[in-house]
Formats: structure tokens, sequence, C-alpha cells
């Protein structure tokens, strides 16, 4: 591959790990002689983000989207494992300044457009507080950035429960596009949204994208969206990353048990009358992981192996793949 | 609608409307729902937030909340007329003849109560039988549903299950009176995307083997393709286009439903933009006059801005558009 300009990785991470600790309070533990319980949310997790590209995170309920997403933009921090944007550490950076400024970098839109927007504040001093925070001058930018997003620059005086739930996610595109940044993680960005709705964001999305030179760090847990939009996508299970591939390598020729599974498992357009052998049980329960493999104790096609030792990540063509038996 | 010969649908209903008096006015949040369901059957029931799909469900069920109420049209069941029931016979049909499947089944059971004793509970409301036996149905319900080792976890509350495990569980809530219809209101939307698979799987099951007719209200098109027979698409409360899956699927007539399946990233294949529909749905309070998808709508002409609205007969029998392109037979 050619190290060009495009081809530079903006985001890095580096055997990623996350503990939470969801032990009982401590006179429990005394009293009923309970033990300590930690959740691994992200267990070593590597992947690049190459810069303007889209990244997709997919993964079920439990599989740690969210807390990688969280961690790249340093609402939480890393409990050990590297996360570099832009080369710089957010969790150890020492110079306050260079911090500062990769910080501002990096923007979030959310899930819920309805929890995500202060309800008090006017669209105005929504937009325009990524600047105004950091001492920035602030004129006339959420009228320009309104009209950007597809609203009207007459709205800035508006609260938001005047707007429906797009037109919502529409002002938190504004808001993380004030900062002028790099990044931006987008966390379930369409999943409150109907259908015709979605519709709207995503090519907002995209348009964007091309416009500023957007990278986007995609968090998913719908196959259909990714699809559409990432260049890359990586799929956890249970915290850990078994599969990364570009596009059309992963929906064509996926490699792991899992995704295959995955891939299978969503209903299809056209699938009318498909009868599909459901998938066998259910995400095992994250703070006693099954050893080994992650995923051994549904996977159809299990050996020994992968209840003794866990599979690294290894080059299978075009994509990554954490499996013993891939082909 | 393809009404065969001698089969009488087990769930009709008939120009249901349901109407929300408020200080700004009548609301009218289903207006003139026609549709029927035969045993065995499925019907998906379609449309974004807010055009009516579950206020249409409970109003089958008789579970609308004051102030909303039916204002006119029939709903029967087997033949039977159940909308003008009074409370206590409407009681005795739901659960006996009506089961329902929520969105979250977390909240739809009850956390105090082990689950085995919600379930004998229902069977013994509804059915003639004793408490041994009412146990012993209750322990089958779960073992059909898939619940492993059955049981023993009869004991169990529900917070000791998991979401996937929790809406089995409701299923077999749902149908442990052995109802003739079953309204599944988003069974789905609140699992992941292997669980939700299981749970299809099982409601097909379901519906084939004891020929329960379901409605399955759902947003989700892939889900309504993989499972249901016939699809009803609403819009601000009406219904915008009806009929087979597959014809509504992949070859809609109403503009909106053509709108609505061109937007899903699913259509796209390849594509760099998904097609968009402008603007967003109305609200109850300020619906257009006439068609209410005109202000949205690509081929909106005059006709369309004016009362009254198109129905189903405006558009050949499957759709309501004055200008619906080809009508199917």
């Amino acid at each position: 591959m050619s190290k060009n300009k495009t081809e530079e990785a903006l985001v890095t991470v580096q055997h990623l790990t996350r503990d939470f600790d969801v032990s009982p309070p401590w006179l429990n533990r005394v009293i009923e002689g309970k033990k300590k319980a930690i959740l691994q949310a992200v267990s070593d997790v590597s992947f690049d983000v190459k810069k303007n590209s889209i990244y997709a995170l997919v993964g079920e309920s439990g599989s740690g989207k969210s807390t990688i997403g969280k961690i790249v933009v340093g609402l939480l921090s890393p409990t050990s494992g590297v996360v570099r944007v832009d080369g710089v550490d957010l969790a150890r950076e020492a110079d306050k300044t260079r911090l500062e400024q990769t910080r501002a970098g990096i923007q979030m839109i959310f899930q819920d457009p309805f929890a995500s927007l202060n309800p008090r504040w006017k669209v105005k001093d929504i937009i325009e507080e990524p600047v105004t925070a950091r001492g920035g001058d602030a004129h006339g930018l959420a009228e320009k950035l309104l009209e950007q997003v597809g609203l009207s620059a007459a709205d800035v005086s508006k609260f938001p429960h005047e707007f429906s739930g797009g037109q919502r996610q529409r002002i938190c595109i504004a808001r993380a596009l004030a900062a002028e940044p790099k990044l931006i993680v987008c966390d379930e960005p369409t999943s409150a949204l109907d259908v015709s709705v979605q519709a709207q964001v995503l090519n907002l999305m995209s348009d964007l994208r091309e416009r500023f030179g957007l990278t986007y760090l995609f968090i998913s847990h719908d196959l259909t969206i990714v699809q559409h939009m990432a260049d890359t996508i990586g799929v956890l299970y249970l915290g850990r990353l078994i599969e990364e591939a570009p596009r059309d390598e992963l929906f064509g020729n996926p490699h792991h048990p899992y995704t295959q599974m995955l891939l299978e498992a969503a209903p299809k357009l056209d699938g009318f009358g498909r009868e599909v052998e459901p998938p066998k049980g259910e995400i095992p329960d994250p703070i006693n992981p099954p050893s080994g493999c992650a995923y051994h104790p549904r996977c159809p096609i299990a050996v020994e192996r992968c209840k003794n030792e866990r599979p690294g990540m290894e080059q299978k063509n075009k994509s990554r793949v954490a499996c013993f038996l891939a082909e | 609608m393809n009404k065969q010969a001698g089969r009488e649908p087990v769930l009709s209903v008939a120009n249901l409307s349901v109407e929300i008096p408020t200080r700004q006015g009548t609301l009218t949040p289903v207006d003139k729902l026609s549709f029927d369901i035969e045993q065995g059957r499925i019907l998906g029931v379609v449309g974004e937030s807010g055009a009516g799909k579950s206020m249409t469900g409970n109003a089958v069920i008789g579970l609308l909340d004051p102030p909303a109420h039916i204002a006119g049209g029939e709903i029967r069941l087997k033949g039977r007329r159940i909308d003008n029931l009074a409370r206590e016979a409407l009681r005795k049909v739901r659960g006996k003849e009506i089961g329902m499947v929520f969105q979250d089944p977390l909240t739809s059971l009850n956390p105090l109560l082990p689950i085995g004793e919600q379930l004998t509970e229902t069977i013994l409301e509804h059915l003639p039988v004793g408490k041994t036996e009412a146990q012993n149905r209750a322990v089958a319900a779960l073992e059909e549903v898939g619940i492993p080792a059955a049981a023993q976890r009869i004991n169990s509350y529900p917070h000791e299950f998991s979401g996937g495990m929790r809406q089995r569980v409701v299923i077999a809530l749902a149908l442990c009176a052995e109802p003739s219809l079953v309204i599944a209101d988003e069974p789905t939307t609140a699992l992941d995307v292997s669980v939700q698979a299981q749970i299809i799987a099982l409601l097909k099951r379901l519906c084939r083997e004891r020929g329960t007719a379901i409605m399955l209200i759902t947003h989700d098109m892939g889900v309504i393709a993989e499972t249901a027979d016939e699809v009803a698409v609403m819009y601000a409360g009406r219904l915008a286009e009806i009929g087979p899956v597959r014809d509504v699927l992949t070859a809609p007539i109403h503009p909106y439903t053509q709108g609505l399946m061109a937007s899903t990233p699913l259509a796209a294949k390849g594509k760099k933009r998904l097609s968009q529909i402008p603007g967003a749905m109305p609200r109850l309070t300020d619906l257009p006059d006439g068609c209410a998808f005109n202000p949205r709508c690509p081929i909106a002409k005059d006709k369309c801005r004016r009362p009254p609205a198109p129905n189903l007969d405006s558009g050949g029998g499957n759709a309501a558009c004055w200008y619906a392109s080809g009508a199917r037979s």
C-alpha cells in the first residue's frame, strides 16, 4: 500500500482494553462473601481509521462498540492500551495546548436527539457552544451551519422542542461541525429516526464528509446502514474485535462464523417466506466470558482448541480475522 | 382484499376511527381503517412513528387510553362484534381470544411474581382447568417457546431472564390461553439481530402450527418481508396501501410506499446517495387538506390538496391515492 496522504491513519487504537468494576457494594462483599466482579467491556482491540474514511463498528448489545466510541472522544479513559488521534495520545499527552487542539477536532453525535440537546437553550447557543466554550468568536456561525445541514437560518432563536427528531439530529450535526472537527464519532446516529428521515440524515452525513473532508467513526448495530455508509467495518463480539474488512469484502465474503451468522440472521427485504435456521444461544454474560474464543459456545464449527486458546487477529486476503478455522 | 369464499376472517376491521378530544379540537389518530386477517395468516402493519400503528392495535384489543376512544366503525373477531362490548365482557375476550405481545418484555411482565405464577394465573382465568393442569400447561407453554429447562425455571422472576428469553415468556403468556389472534407490537425492536431472528422464527412456527392469526406491528421492512403474508402501510392514521407482501414491497403503487422502500439502505444497493422523502410526517394537529401525504408527494396535483382525502377505492382497492401508478389486481 502506498503511504500517500489519504492512506494515513487519523485514529490508531492499539491493544485497547477497558474494565468496569461492577462489584457488589463493599459491605455485601464482606457479609455475603461475594467476590469483586470486573466487566471487561473492551478487550485488546486494535484498529486504524484512515483519514477521510468511514470506519464502522458493528456488534450486538454488550459488544463494547459504544465504549470504544467514548474512549476515542475522551469521555472514558482506557484501562490499558493506547488511542492516538492525529498522533496524540489523549490519555497521556503532557502538552496541554496540543491536547486541547486535538480534542477540539473530535466531536460526537449521539443516538437520541431528544436527550442530547439542552431543552432550555436556544439552538444558537447549542450550536455555538463548542466555539464559545473555547473563547472563540461564533458570530453568525449558527446561521451558516443551520443552512448547511438543511434547516433555516431563522431557526436560531427556536428551542429544541420545536423540532422533529430528524431536525434535532441535524442540529446535533451542526453543533458537531461548529468546532471544525477532523473526526466525528457517531453513536447510532439514526436508530431513533424513522426510515424516510434516516435517509435524509445519512445523505447529509455523506455530503458533509465530502465537503469538509471529515472522518467518521460510525457505531451501529444496523448492518444495512453500515453496508451503505462504511468503507471499512470492524465486527465486535463481547468486547473483542473478531473481524475487520473493507465493506465489499465483509459483506461478500465474511470469514468469521459470527459475522456469517450476523449477516444470515439480518432480515432481508427480498426474503419473502425465507426460513432461516435461527442462530443458537445468546450473547454470554460479559462478567464471566467463555474461555478461549468468546464465540465458541455458539459456534457451529468450534473445535477443542477454540475453548482453550484465544485466537489473535490474522490477515486473510483483505480481511483481518480472529478465528483459528477461518479460511 | 383477497377474501376467499366460505372463509371467515379471524379479525375483521371496518372503517375503524379513533378520536382524541383535545383543547385544540378533535384529533383522529386512526381514520377509517379497514383490513381483515385470516386464520394462520400474518398481517404486517408498517408505518413511521405517529402513523397510528400501535393505536390501531390498542383499539382492537380495547386498551385505548382515555380520552382516546373508538369513534366509528366495527371490529369483528370471528364474526362477533367486540368494539362495543362492556368492560367485563371485553376483559374475557382479551387474553382468551386475543393475545398481546409488546415491544419491551420487561415492562409487560410483573417483576414481583415468578413467571410460572403469571402463566398459571392467565390459564386459570381463561381455561376451565384445575391448578395442577394449569401448571403443567404453563411448563408446556414455556417449552413450546423454546425456554430450556422450563420446569426448573418456572419459579424464576422476570429479571433472571435475558431480553430474548423474556420476550419468549411474554409470547408464552400471550399464547397460553390459546387465542385465535395475537397482536404483536414491535416484538423484536428491543432485541439484537440474532435474538430477533429467533423470535421471528418462533412467531412464524406458532402461526403455522396453531393457525393463530397475527397482527405484526413494526417499522422494520426486513422483518415484514420475511414474516408477513399481507402488509398494510399506514400514514398519518390512514391506510396508504395494503396487499400481499411481495407485491407491496417489490412493486408499491402508493407514492409514500414507493418513497419508503426507496429510502431504506437495503434498496440503495451500491448507490452513493439514498433516495429520500422530503419533510416529515405531519402532526395530527395540522393535517393538510385532502391527501395527508400531498406536501411530501412527488406527483401531487390540485385534486390531492382538496378534500375529500382519497381512500382505497380511489386507487383501485389497494392504495389510497388518486394517481396510484398501475393498480395491481
